[in-house]
Protein backbone atom coordinates (compact mmCIF):
# COMPACT_ATOMS: atom_id res chain seq x y z
CA UNK A 1 0.00 0.00 0.00
CA UNK A 2 3.00 2.33 -0.48
CA UNK A 3 2.36 6.02 -2.25
CA UNK A 4 4.53 5.11 -5.34
CA UNK A 5 2.22 1.65 -6.22
CA UNK A 6 -1.22 3.56 -5.82
CA UNK A 7 -0.27 6.64 -8.32
CA UNK A 8 1.16 4.21 -11.08
CA UNK A 9 -2.71 3.11 -11.43
CA UNK A 10 -4.54 5.89 -10.53
CA UNK A 11 -6.58 6.70 -7.59
CA UNK A 12 -9.80 4.99 -8.69
CA UNK A 13 -8.26 1.60 -8.25
CA UNK A 14 -7.32 1.88 -4.88
CA UNK A 15 -11.18 1.56 -3.91
CA UNK A 16 -11.32 -1.76 -5.95
CA UNK A 17 -8.61 -3.23 -4.19
CA UNK A 18 -9.67 -5.34 -1.62
CA UNK A 19 -13.01 -6.07 -3.20
CA UNK A 20 -13.92 -9.76 -2.84
CA UNK A 21 -12.19 -11.75 -5.47
CA UNK A 22 -13.92 -14.17 -8.03
CA UNK A 23 -11.52 -16.44 -8.31
CA UNK A 24 -10.93 -19.73 -5.79
CA UNK A 25 -7.57 -18.32 -4.84
CA UNK A 26 -6.95 -14.45 -3.78
CA UNK A 27 -3.75 -12.56 -2.52
CA UNK A 28 -3.73 -10.49 0.64
CA UNK A 29 -2.73 -6.86 -0.57
CA UNK A 30 -0.97 -6.01 2.68
CA UNK A 31 1.38 -9.65 3.29
CA UNK A 32 1.31 -11.27 -0.10
CA UNK A 33 -0.41 -14.40 1.84
CA UNK A 34 -1.90 -16.69 -0.72
CA UNK A 35 -5.74 -16.72 0.26
CA UNK A 36 -8.73 -19.90 -0.60
CA UNK A 37 -11.75 -18.37 -1.26
CA UNK A 38 -13.71 -20.55 1.43
CA UNK A 39 -11.12 -19.81 3.78
CA UNK A 40 -11.11 -15.99 3.29
CA UNK A 41 -14.96 -16.27 3.99
CA UNK A 42 -14.32 -18.98 7.11
CA UNK A 43 -12.33 -15.89 8.23
CA UNK A 44 -14.85 -13.24 7.92
CA UNK A 45 -12.97 -11.65 4.60
CA UNK A 46 -9.67 -10.99 7.23
CA UNK A 47 -6.35 -12.54 6.42
CA UNK A 48 -5.58 -15.32 8.40
CA UNK A 49 -1.62 -14.16 8.46
CA UNK A 50 -1.59 -10.67 8.91
CA UNK A 51 -5.29 -9.50 9.82
CA UNK A 52 -5.95 -7.48 6.83
CA UNK A 53 -9.90 -7.19 6.75
CA UNK A 54 -10.87 -6.91 3.06
CA UNK A 55 -13.67 -4.50 2.19
CA UNK A 56 -16.69 -6.20 1.88
CA UNK A 57 -20.28 -5.77 0.49
CA UNK A 58 -23.83 -5.18 2.78
CA UNK A 59 -24.32 -8.72 2.24
CA UNK A 60 -21.52 -9.93 3.65
CA UNK A 61 -21.81 -7.73 6.69
CA UNK A 62 -25.57 -8.43 7.60
CA UNK A 63 -23.77 -12.34 7.47
CA UNK A 64 -21.01 -11.08 10.07
CA UNK A 65 -24.08 -9.47 12.61
CA UNK A 66 -27.00 -10.95 12.26
CA UNK A 67 -28.90 -14.46 12.99
CA UNK A 68 -28.99 -16.56 9.53
CA UNK A 69 -32.11 -15.76 7.76
CA UNK A 70 -33.40 -13.14 10.23
CA UNK A 71 -32.91 -10.25 8.11
CA UNK A 72 -36.00 -8.58 6.87
CA UNK A 73 -35.33 -5.66 4.07
CA UNK A 74 -37.17 -2.57 4.04
CA UNK A 75 -37.36 0.07 0.92
CA UNK A 76 -35.40 -2.58 -1.06
CA UNK A 77 -35.56 -0.86 -4.41
CA UNK A 78 -35.22 3.10 -3.96
CA UNK A 79 -32.62 4.50 -5.79
CA UNK A 80 -31.99 8.05 -6.30
CA UNK A 81 -34.08 10.64 -7.84
CA UNK A 82 -31.44 12.33 -9.96
CA UNK A 83 -32.69 16.11 -8.50
CA UNK A 84 -30.28 18.09 -10.28
CA UNK A 85 -30.31 15.97 -13.67
CA UNK A 86 -26.39 16.46 -13.07
CA UNK A 87 -23.80 15.64 -15.74
CA UNK A 88 -20.27 15.68 -15.54
CA UNK A 89 -17.87 13.77 -17.88
CA UNK A 90 -20.94 11.39 -17.74
CA UNK A 91 -24.38 11.88 -16.76
CA UNK A 92 -25.72 11.00 -13.12
CA UNK A 93 -28.60 8.89 -14.33
CA UNK A 94 -26.08 6.80 -16.39
CA UNK A 95 -23.36 6.52 -13.23
CA UNK A 96 -26.22 5.19 -11.36
CA UNK A 97 -27.82 2.82 -13.67
CA UNK A 98 -24.25 1.05 -14.30
CA UNK A 99 -23.62 0.92 -10.42
CA UNK A 100 -26.92 -0.78 -10.12
CA UNK A 101 -26.23 -3.23 -12.93
CA UNK A 102 -22.59 -3.67 -11.54
CA UNK A 103 -23.99 -4.08 -8.14
CA UNK A 104 -26.88 -5.21 -8.33
CA UNK A 105 -27.70 -3.06 -5.61
CA UNK A 106 -29.97 0.32 -5.88
CA UNK A 107 -27.52 2.67 -4.00
CA UNK A 108 -25.27 2.69 -1.31
CA UNK A 109 -27.34 1.65 1.88
CA UNK A 110 -29.64 -1.31 2.86
CA UNK A 111 -31.76 -1.42 6.08
CA UNK A 112 -33.92 -3.62 7.65
CA UNK A 113 -34.89 -5.33 10.92
CA UNK A 114 -33.39 -8.07 12.16
CA UNK A 115 -31.61 -10.32 15.40
CA UNK A 116 -28.42 -10.66 16.90
CA UNK A 117 -28.37 -13.77 19.01
CA UNK A 118 -32.28 -13.11 19.02
CA UNK A 119 -31.61 -9.82 20.21
CA UNK A 120 -34.17 -7.78 17.67
CA UNK A 121 -32.09 -4.72 16.36
CA UNK A 122 -32.78 -2.29 13.65
CA UNK A 123 -29.52 -2.19 10.84
CA UNK A 124 -28.25 -0.33 8.20
CA UNK A 125 -24.88 -1.25 6.11
CA UNK A 126 -23.28 0.73 3.79
CA UNK A 127 -21.89 -0.27 0.24
CA UNK A 128 -18.15 1.47 -0.27
CA UNK A 129 -18.57 -0.27 -4.34
CA UNK A 130 -21.67 1.66 -4.90
CA UNK A 131 -20.23 4.54 -6.16
CA UNK A 132 -17.61 4.97 -3.41
CA UNK A 133 -20.86 4.37 -0.66
CA UNK A 134 -21.28 7.99 -1.22
CA UNK A 135 -24.31 9.56 0.54
CA UNK A 136 -26.89 11.44 -1.32
CA UNK A 137 -31.05 11.24 -0.78
CA UNK A 138 -31.29 7.75 -1.42
CA UNK A 139 -28.58 6.99 1.85
CA UNK A 140 -29.92 9.77 3.83
CA UNK A 141 -33.69 8.55 3.66
CA UNK A 142 -33.02 5.38 4.19
CA UNK A 143 -30.94 6.22 7.44
CA UNK A 144 -33.94 8.56 8.03
CA UNK A 145 -36.04 5.60 8.19
CA UNK A 146 -33.96 2.83 9.73
CA UNK A 147 -34.11 5.87 12.71
CA UNK A 148 -37.51 6.31 12.68
CA UNK A 149 -38.12 2.99 13.30
CA UNK A 150 -35.75 1.99 15.79
CA UNK A 151 -37.67 5.14 17.24
CA UNK A 152 -41.10 4.06 17.23
CA UNK A 153 -40.27 0.32 17.69
CA UNK A 154 -37.77 0.91 20.85
CA UNK A 155 -35.43 -0.73 19.28
CA UNK A 156 -31.39 -0.40 19.48
CA UNK A 157 -30.21 0.42 16.21
CA UNK A 158 -26.77 -0.36 14.17
CA UNK A 159 -25.21 1.27 10.98
CA UNK A 160 -21.96 -0.22 9.73
CA UNK A 161 -20.36 2.43 7.52
CA UNK A 162 -18.41 2.35 4.87
CA UNK A 163 -17.97 6.12 2.36
CA UNK A 164 -16.08 8.53 0.64
CA UNK A 165 -18.55 10.99 2.04
CA UNK A 166 -21.09 12.74 0.21
CA UNK A 167 -22.62 12.14 -2.76
CA UNK A 168 -21.17 15.18 -5.48
CA UNK A 169 -23.66 14.73 -7.88
CA UNK A 170 -26.88 15.86 -5.75
CA UNK A 171 -25.12 18.62 -4.37
CA UNK A 172 -26.77 20.54 -1.59
CA UNK A 173 -29.26 18.32 -1.12
CA UNK A 174 -26.17 15.64 -0.32
CA UNK A 175 -25.40 17.89 2.06
CA UNK A 176 -28.06 18.21 3.56
CA UNK A 177 -28.24 14.96 4.11
CA UNK A 178 -25.56 14.91 7.37
CA UNK A 179 -28.05 17.43 8.97
CA UNK A 180 -31.18 15.20 8.23
CA UNK A 181 -29.72 12.09 9.74
CA UNK A 182 -27.95 13.77 12.82
CA UNK A 183 -31.34 15.43 13.36
CA UNK A 184 -33.22 12.30 13.14
CA UNK A 185 -30.56 10.51 15.87
CA UNK A 186 -32.17 12.97 18.34
CA UNK A 187 -35.30 11.19 18.58
CA UNK A 188 -34.01 8.22 19.35
CA UNK A 189 -31.87 9.59 21.82
CA UNK A 190 -34.96 11.16 23.35
CA UNK A 191 -36.25 7.52 24.00
CA UNK A 192 -32.79 6.07 25.19
CA UNK A 193 -32.28 3.41 22.61
CA UNK A 194 -28.79 2.54 22.09
CA UNK A 195 -27.10 2.95 18.32
CA UNK A 196 -24.04 1.37 17.91
CA UNK A 197 -21.69 3.02 15.01
CA UNK A 198 -19.48 0.25 13.50
CA UNK A 199 -16.77 2.48 11.16
CA UNK A 200 -14.87 -0.09 8.21
CA UNK A 201 -12.60 0.73 5.96
CA UNK A 202 -12.90 3.57 4.39
CA UNK A 203 -15.13 6.32 6.57
CA UNK A 204 -14.69 9.68 5.24
CA UNK A 205 -16.25 13.12 4.80
CA UNK A 206 -19.97 13.91 5.23
CA UNK A 207 -20.47 10.07 6.54
CA UNK A 208 -17.78 10.66 9.67
CA UNK A 209 -19.07 14.22 9.68
CA UNK A 210 -22.72 13.24 10.54
CA UNK A 211 -24.41 9.95 12.16
CA UNK A 212 -21.08 7.97 12.20
CA UNK A 213 -19.98 9.87 14.98
CA UNK A 214 -22.96 9.99 16.71
CA UNK A 215 -22.88 6.61 17.96
CA UNK A 216 -23.60 6.21 21.33
CA UNK A 217 -20.73 3.18 21.31
CA UNK A 218 -18.67 3.86 18.32
CA UNK A 219 -16.70 1.03 17.22
CA UNK A 220 -13.83 0.69 14.66
CA UNK A 221 -12.28 -2.07 12.03
CA UNK A 222 -8.52 -2.69 12.01
CA UNK A 223 -6.56 -0.33 10.19
CA UNK A 224 -9.74 1.23 8.58
CA UNK A 225 -9.13 4.61 7.34
CA UNK A 226 -11.63 7.12 9.17
CA UNK A 227 -11.55 10.92 9.16
CA UNK A 228 -13.30 13.85 7.75
CA UNK A 229 -10.49 15.30 4.64
CA UNK A 230 -8.48 12.54 2.88
CA UNK A 231 -5.22 12.16 3.15
CA UNK A 232 -4.44 13.08 0.05
CA UNK A 233 -6.17 16.44 0.68
CA UNK A 234 -4.37 16.78 4.14
CA UNK A 235 -1.08 16.24 2.10
CA UNK A 236 -1.29 18.53 -0.18
CA UNK A 237 -2.51 21.50 2.43
CA UNK A 238 0.23 20.52 4.78
CA UNK A 239 3.02 19.88 2.08
CA UNK A 240 3.92 17.10 4.56
CA UNK A 241 3.74 13.45 4.69
CA UNK A 242 1.43 12.30 6.83
CA UNK A 243 2.72 9.82 9.87
CA UNK A 244 2.21 6.88 9.82
CA UNK A 245 -0.93 5.04 10.66
CA UNK A 246 -2.78 8.10 10.49
CA UNK A 247 -6.61 8.41 10.48
CA UNK A 248 -6.41 4.48 10.93
CA UNK A 249 -8.92 3.00 13.89
CA UNK A 250 -5.91 2.70 16.12
CA UNK A 251 -4.91 6.28 15.98
CA UNK A 252 -8.58 7.32 16.19
CA UNK A 253 -8.65 4.88 19.53
CA UNK A 254 -5.26 6.70 20.80
CA UNK A 255 -7.16 9.97 20.60
CA UNK A 256 -10.44 9.28 21.69
CA UNK A 257 -12.84 9.20 19.08
CA UNK A 258 -13.45 5.35 18.82
CA UNK A 259 -14.81 2.95 21.73
CA UNK A 260 -12.76 0.25 20.73
CA UNK A 261 -11.36 -1.50 17.54
CA UNK A 262 -12.58 -4.72 16.89
CA UNK A 263 -11.43 -7.58 14.61
CA UNK A 264 -13.91 -8.73 12.23
CA UNK A 265 -14.68 -12.25 13.67
CA UNK A 266 -15.49 -11.13 17.40
CA UNK A 267 -17.59 -7.78 15.99
CA UNK A 268 -21.13 -10.02 16.54
CA UNK A 269 -20.07 -10.80 19.74
CA UNK A 270 -19.14 -7.36 20.93
CA UNK A 271 -22.52 -6.00 19.41
CA UNK A 272 -24.42 -8.39 21.44
CA UNK A 273 -22.64 -7.87 24.83
CA UNK A 274 -23.43 -3.77 24.63
CA UNK A 275 -26.33 -4.81 23.65
CA UNK A 276 -27.06 -6.91 26.77
CA UNK A 277 -26.08 -3.74 28.76
CA UNK A 278 -27.91 -1.05 27.19
CA UNK A 279 -31.32 -2.66 25.39
CA UNK B 1 -12.61 52.30 -4.35
CA UNK B 2 -12.63 48.70 -4.69
CA UNK B 3 -9.67 46.95 -4.41
CA UNK B 4 -10.67 44.38 -6.01
CA UNK B 5 -11.86 44.29 -9.57
CA UNK B 6 -14.00 41.11 -11.42
CA UNK B 7 -13.79 41.13 -15.09
CA UNK B 8 -17.76 41.92 -15.48
CA UNK B 9 -17.50 44.55 -13.08
CA UNK B 10 -14.94 46.26 -15.37
CA UNK B 11 -17.02 48.28 -17.42
CA UNK B 12 -19.41 49.63 -14.97
CA UNK B 13 -16.57 50.82 -12.88
CA UNK B 14 -14.83 52.46 -15.71
CA UNK B 15 -18.02 54.50 -16.30
CA UNK B 16 -18.86 55.43 -12.77
CA UNK B 17 -15.22 56.78 -13.29
CA UNK B 18 -15.83 58.72 -16.25
CA UNK B 19 -18.89 60.31 -14.45
CA UNK B 20 -17.07 60.96 -11.03
CA UNK B 21 -14.03 63.00 -13.36
CA UNK B 22 -17.09 65.04 -15.14
CA UNK B 23 -18.53 65.80 -12.13
CA UNK B 24 -15.72 68.61 -11.48
CA UNK B 25 -17.19 70.54 -14.69
CA UNK B 26 -20.90 69.97 -13.84
CA UNK B 27 -21.40 73.60 -13.51
CA UNK B 28 -21.85 73.54 -17.48
CA UNK B 29 -24.87 72.37 -18.36
CA UNK B 30 -23.99 70.41 -21.45
CA UNK B 31 -22.19 68.17 -19.06
CA UNK B 32 -24.75 67.81 -16.51
CA UNK B 33 -26.72 66.56 -19.26
CA UNK B 34 -24.04 64.07 -20.34
CA UNK B 35 -23.43 63.19 -16.67
CA UNK B 36 -27.66 62.12 -16.61
CA UNK B 37 -26.98 60.47 -19.68
CA UNK B 38 -24.30 58.05 -18.35
CA UNK B 39 -25.70 57.36 -14.81
CA UNK B 40 -28.41 56.29 -16.90
CA UNK B 41 -26.46 53.89 -19.29
CA UNK B 42 -24.83 52.70 -15.90
CA UNK B 43 -27.61 51.71 -14.09
CA UNK B 44 -28.71 49.71 -17.63
CA UNK B 45 -25.31 47.88 -17.77
CA UNK B 46 -25.86 46.86 -13.81
CA UNK B 47 -28.87 45.27 -14.05
CA UNK B 48 -28.16 43.77 -17.79
CA UNK B 49 -25.00 42.35 -16.04
CA UNK B 50 -26.04 41.38 -12.69
CA UNK B 51 -29.25 39.59 -13.64
CA UNK B 52 -26.95 37.67 -16.44
CA UNK B 53 -24.52 36.62 -13.77
CA UNK B 54 -23.42 32.83 -14.23
CA UNK B 55 -23.19 30.58 -11.40
CA UNK B 56 -19.68 31.16 -11.14
CA UNK B 57 -19.65 34.81 -11.51
CA UNK B 58 -22.04 34.60 -8.32
CA UNK B 59 -19.47 31.88 -6.79
CA UNK B 60 -16.87 35.05 -7.75
CA UNK B 61 -18.77 37.95 -5.97
CA UNK B 62 -19.69 35.07 -2.50
CA UNK B 63 -15.79 35.39 -2.75
CA UNK B 64 -15.18 38.94 -3.45
CA UNK B 65 -12.53 40.51 -1.06
CA UNK B 66 -14.46 43.74 -0.23
CA UNK B 67 -17.48 41.63 0.42
CA UNK B 68 -18.82 42.22 4.59
CA UNK B 69 -17.75 39.23 6.61
CA UNK B 70 -19.18 38.36 9.98
CA UNK B 71 -17.70 40.91 12.10
CA UNK B 72 -18.93 43.95 9.65
CA UNK B 73 -22.49 42.77 9.91
CA UNK B 74 -22.10 42.37 13.89
CA UNK B 75 -20.61 45.82 13.95
CA UNK B 76 -23.45 47.20 11.70
CA UNK B 77 -26.43 45.55 12.74
CA UNK B 78 -25.91 44.95 16.20
CA UNK B 79 -25.70 46.99 19.54
CA UNK B 80 -23.28 46.32 22.74
CA UNK B 81 -21.56 43.28 21.40
CA UNK B 82 -20.02 41.35 23.46
CA UNK B 83 -17.18 38.96 21.90
CA UNK B 84 -17.16 35.33 24.02
CA UNK B 85 -14.11 33.11 23.28
CA UNK B 86 -13.09 29.63 23.57
CA UNK B 87 -13.79 26.24 23.78
CA UNK B 88 -13.09 25.78 27.05
CA UNK B 89 -11.50 22.58 26.15
CA UNK B 90 -8.41 23.33 23.88
CA UNK B 91 -8.22 27.28 22.23
CA UNK B 92 -9.73 29.89 21.12
CA UNK B 93 -10.46 29.55 17.39
CA UNK B 94 -10.22 33.06 15.11
CA UNK B 95 -11.71 31.21 12.09
CA UNK B 96 -15.15 31.35 14.13
CA UNK B 97 -16.17 34.83 16.25
CA UNK B 98 -19.26 34.60 18.20
CA UNK B 99 -20.80 36.37 21.34
CA UNK B 100 -23.84 38.46 23.38
CA UNK B 101 -25.25 41.13 21.20
CA UNK B 102 -28.53 43.43 21.15
CA UNK B 103 -30.36 43.71 17.50
CA UNK B 104 -32.93 45.85 17.52
CA UNK B 105 -33.92 45.33 21.20
CA UNK B 106 -33.47 41.54 21.32
CA UNK B 107 -30.40 40.07 23.15
CA UNK B 108 -29.10 37.14 20.65
CA UNK B 109 -26.26 35.02 20.51
CA UNK B 110 -24.44 35.88 16.99
CA UNK B 111 -21.89 33.86 15.91
CA UNK B 112 -20.11 32.56 11.81
CA UNK B 113 -16.91 32.09 10.85
CA UNK B 114 -14.71 35.13 10.24
CA UNK B 115 -12.43 35.23 6.88
CA UNK B 116 -9.26 38.12 7.01
CA UNK B 117 -8.96 40.95 4.76
CA UNK B 118 -5.53 40.74 3.66
CA UNK B 119 -2.88 38.59 4.04
CA UNK B 120 -2.03 39.12 7.97
CA UNK B 121 -5.37 39.00 9.00
CA UNK B 122 -6.30 35.54 6.64
CA UNK B 123 -2.98 34.03 8.26
CA UNK B 124 -4.80 35.39 11.41
CA UNK B 125 -8.36 33.83 10.63
CA UNK B 126 -6.90 31.00 9.03
CA UNK B 127 -8.39 32.00 5.64
CA UNK B 128 -12.12 31.48 7.73
CA UNK B 129 -11.42 28.03 7.66
CA UNK B 130 -12.37 26.56 11.30
CA UNK B 131 -10.87 23.67 13.47
CA UNK B 132 -12.57 21.77 15.68
CA UNK B 133 -12.53 23.59 18.47
CA UNK B 134 -14.15 26.31 16.61
CA UNK B 135 -17.18 24.49 16.49
CA UNK B 136 -16.74 23.76 20.22
CA UNK B 137 -16.61 26.86 20.79
CA UNK B 138 -19.93 27.62 18.76
CA UNK B 139 -21.70 25.26 20.26
CA UNK B 140 -20.33 26.14 23.92
CA UNK B 141 -21.98 29.73 23.17
CA UNK B 142 -25.10 28.12 21.31
CA UNK B 143 -25.77 26.16 25.00
CA UNK B 144 -25.73 29.43 26.76
CA UNK B 145 -27.91 30.85 24.79
CA UNK B 146 -30.32 27.94 25.44
CA UNK B 147 -29.55 28.23 29.11
CA UNK B 148 -30.99 31.87 29.00
CA UNK B 149 -33.30 31.93 26.44
CA UNK B 150 -31.87 33.83 23.86
CA UNK B 151 -32.16 33.01 20.08
CA UNK B 152 -28.99 31.78 17.84
CA UNK B 153 -28.08 33.88 14.52
CA UNK B 154 -25.20 32.17 12.66
CA UNK B 155 -23.72 33.93 9.44
CA UNK B 156 -21.92 31.10 6.88
CA UNK B 157 -19.17 32.41 5.49
CA UNK B 158 -16.24 29.43 4.95
CA UNK B 159 -14.15 27.57 2.16
CA UNK B 160 -14.71 24.58 4.44
CA UNK B 161 -13.48 23.20 7.51
CA UNK B 162 -9.74 22.99 7.69
CA UNK B 163 -8.16 19.86 6.39
CA UNK B 164 -4.94 19.77 8.48
CA UNK B 165 -3.39 16.93 10.53
CA UNK B 166 -4.34 18.27 13.96
CA UNK B 167 -7.85 19.20 12.53
CA UNK B 168 -8.62 15.45 12.44
CA UNK B 169 -6.25 14.30 15.45
CA UNK B 170 -8.90 16.75 17.51
CA UNK B 171 -11.27 15.08 15.49
CA UNK B 172 -12.69 17.62 12.85
CA UNK B 173 -15.88 14.89 12.01
CA UNK B 174 -16.89 14.49 15.51
CA UNK B 175 -17.19 18.06 16.13
CA UNK B 176 -19.43 19.09 12.94
CA UNK B 177 -21.31 15.85 13.94
CA UNK B 178 -21.93 16.66 17.15
CA UNK B 179 -23.04 20.56 15.98
CA UNK B 180 -25.47 18.67 13.59
CA UNK B 181 -26.88 16.87 16.58
CA UNK B 182 -27.24 19.35 19.29
CA UNK B 183 -28.17 22.46 17.14
CA UNK B 184 -31.12 20.14 15.61
CA UNK B 185 -32.45 20.01 19.22
CA UNK B 186 -31.31 23.36 20.57
CA UNK B 187 -34.17 24.30 22.69
CA UNK B 188 -34.03 28.35 20.84
CA UNK B 189 -34.97 29.86 17.72
CA UNK B 190 -31.77 29.64 14.92
CA UNK B 191 -31.49 31.71 12.21
CA UNK B 192 -29.22 31.09 9.39
CA UNK B 193 -27.76 33.08 7.11
CA UNK B 194 -25.32 31.76 4.22
CA UNK B 195 -23.73 35.28 3.50
CA UNK B 196 -20.66 34.07 1.12
CA UNK B 197 -19.12 30.85 1.18
CA UNK B 198 -21.21 27.89 1.95
CA UNK B 199 -18.56 25.30 1.33
CA UNK B 200 -19.24 21.38 2.68
CA UNK B 201 -19.65 20.37 6.07
CA UNK B 202 -17.68 23.13 7.26
CA UNK B 203 -20.43 25.53 6.60
CA UNK B 204 -22.89 23.05 7.77
CA UNK B 205 -21.49 23.16 10.84
CA UNK B 206 -23.22 26.09 11.81
CA UNK B 207 -26.39 25.60 9.76
CA UNK B 208 -28.64 23.84 11.48
CA UNK B 209 -31.83 26.21 11.96
CA UNK B 210 -35.40 26.68 12.15
CA UNK B 211 -35.00 29.29 9.05
CA UNK B 212 -32.10 29.43 6.60
CA UNK B 213 -31.85 32.64 5.01
CA UNK B 214 -29.50 33.01 1.85
CA UNK B 215 -27.73 36.10 0.36
CA UNK B 216 -28.20 36.90 -3.20
CA UNK B 217 -24.77 35.98 -4.22
CA UNK B 218 -23.74 33.72 -1.64
CA UNK B 219 -23.07 30.45 -2.74
CA UNK B 220 -23.96 27.12 -1.06
CA UNK B 221 -22.89 23.22 -2.43
CA UNK B 222 -21.62 19.69 -0.87
CA UNK B 223 -17.89 20.81 -2.65
CA UNK B 224 -16.16 23.92 -4.34
CA UNK B 225 -16.99 24.04 -7.72
CA UNK B 226 -12.73 23.95 -8.32
CA UNK B 227 -12.38 20.45 -5.86
CA UNK B 228 -15.83 19.27 -7.85
CA UNK B 229 -14.40 19.61 -11.14
CA UNK B 230 -10.77 18.04 -9.77
CA UNK B 231 -12.35 14.93 -8.83
CA UNK B 232 -14.77 14.47 -11.52
CA UNK B 233 -13.39 15.77 -14.48
CA UNK B 234 -9.45 15.21 -13.12
CA UNK B 235 -8.45 18.66 -13.84
CA UNK B 236 -8.74 21.88 -12.22
CA UNK B 237 -10.41 23.60 -15.19
CA UNK B 238 -13.96 22.62 -15.58
CA UNK B 239 -14.90 25.03 -12.25
CA UNK B 240 -17.42 26.54 -14.45
CA UNK B 241 -19.17 23.79 -15.69
CA UNK B 242 -18.80 22.05 -12.14
CA UNK B 243 -20.57 25.06 -10.71
CA UNK B 244 -23.75 25.12 -13.25
CA UNK B 245 -23.49 21.36 -12.68
CA UNK B 246 -23.93 21.91 -8.84
CA UNK B 247 -26.55 24.69 -8.63
CA UNK B 248 -25.12 25.83 -6.01
CA UNK B 249 -26.73 29.77 -6.17
CA UNK B 250 -29.79 30.88 -3.97
CA UNK B 251 -32.43 30.76 -6.57
CA UNK B 252 -31.03 27.22 -7.00
CA UNK B 253 -31.32 25.90 -3.35
CA UNK B 254 -34.71 27.52 -2.94
CA UNK B 255 -35.60 25.49 -5.69
CA UNK B 256 -33.98 22.32 -3.98
CA UNK B 257 -36.14 23.29 -0.79
CA UNK B 258 -33.14 24.02 1.17
CA UNK B 259 -33.38 28.19 2.08
CA UNK B 260 -36.52 29.72 3.32
CA UNK B 261 -35.78 32.62 1.74
CA UNK B 262 -33.34 35.01 -0.23
CA UNK B 263 -32.18 38.29 0.96
CA UNK B 264 -31.68 40.77 -2.16
CA UNK B 265 -28.14 42.31 -2.29
CA UNK B 266 -27.60 46.36 -3.50
CA UNK B 267 -27.17 46.57 -6.69
CA UNK B 268 -23.78 44.93 -7.77
CA UNK B 269 -23.51 43.10 -4.13
CA UNK B 270 -23.04 43.12 -0.91
CA UNK B 271 -19.59 44.83 -1.16
CA UNK B 272 -20.55 47.74 -3.38
CA UNK B 273 -22.25 49.18 0.22
CA UNK B 274 -22.17 47.55 3.45
CA UNK B 275 -24.23 49.84 4.93
CA UNK B 276 -27.11 48.96 2.73
CA UNK B 277 -26.86 44.88 3.04
CA UNK B 278 -26.39 45.07 6.63
CA UNK B 279 -29.64 47.24 6.70
CA UNK B 280 -31.80 44.80 4.69
CA UNK B 281 -30.54 41.85 6.55
CA UNK B 282 -30.87 43.55 10.03
CA UNK B 283 -34.82 44.41 8.43
CA UNK B 284 -35.06 40.27 7.47
CA UNK B 285 -33.75 38.99 10.64
CA UNK B 286 -36.10 40.96 13.08
CA UNK B 287 -39.03 40.03 11.22
CA UNK B 288 -37.78 36.34 11.33
CA UNK B 289 -37.18 36.91 15.17
CA UNK B 290 -40.83 38.47 15.74
CA UNK B 291 -42.16 35.09 13.98
CA UNK B 292 -39.79 32.49 15.82
CA UNK B 293 -40.35 34.00 19.24
CA UNK B 294 -44.14 33.03 19.18
CA UNK B 295 -43.21 29.00 19.03
CA UNK B 296 -42.75 27.14 22.46
CA UNK B 297 -39.36 25.15 22.45
CA UNK B 298 -41.11 21.87 21.90
CA UNK B 299 -42.57 22.84 18.78
CA UNK B 300 -39.60 24.71 17.47
CA UNK B 301 -37.42 21.45 17.72
CA UNK B 302 -40.12 19.16 16.45
CA UNK B 303 -40.65 21.58 13.30
CA UNK B 304 -36.83 21.89 12.63
CA UNK B 305 -36.17 18.14 12.67
CA UNK B 306 -39.27 17.62 10.09
CA UNK B 307 -37.93 20.72 8.06
CA UNK B 308 -34.43 18.52 7.66
CA UNK B 309 -36.13 15.01 7.44
CA UNK B 310 -37.79 16.59 4.69
CA UNK B 311 -34.70 16.98 2.22
CA UNK B 312 -33.93 15.13 -0.70
CA UNK B 313 -35.57 13.34 -3.54
CA UNK B 314 -35.97 9.34 -3.87
CA UNK B 315 -37.35 7.36 -6.32
CA UNK B 316 -39.51 4.13 -5.01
Amino acid sequence: MSWFRRSKENIAAETQKKEIPDGLWTKCDACGEIIHKKELQKNFFTCSKCNAHFRVGSEEYLAVLLDEDSFKESDKKMRSGDPLKFVDTKKYRDRTNDAIKKTRLYDALRWGTGTIKDLPVVLAVMDFSFIGGSMGSVVGEKIARAVDKAWKTKTPLIIVSSSGGARMMEGALSLMQMAKTSAKLTRLADVRKPYISILTDPTTGGVTASFAMLGDVIIGEPNALIGFAGPRVIKQTIGKDLPPGFQRSEFLLEHGFLDMVVHRRDMRDTVHSILTHLA
Amino acid sequence: MAKMILDFEKPILELEKKVEEMRRYADNPDIAQEIARIEKRVRQLQQSVYSGLTRWQKVQMARHADRPYTLDYIQLMTTDFVELHGDRAFKDDKAIVGGLARIGDTSVMIMGQQKGRDTKSNVYRNFGMPNPEGYRKAMRLMKLAEKFGRPVITLLDTPGAFPGLEAEERGQAEAIARNLFEMARLRVPIIVVIIGEGASGGALGLGIGDRILMLEYAWYSVISPESCSSILWRSWEYKEQAAEALQLTAPDLKKQGIIDAIVPEPLGGAHRDHQQMAAILKETLLQELKALKKLKPEKLVERRIDKFSRMGVTVG
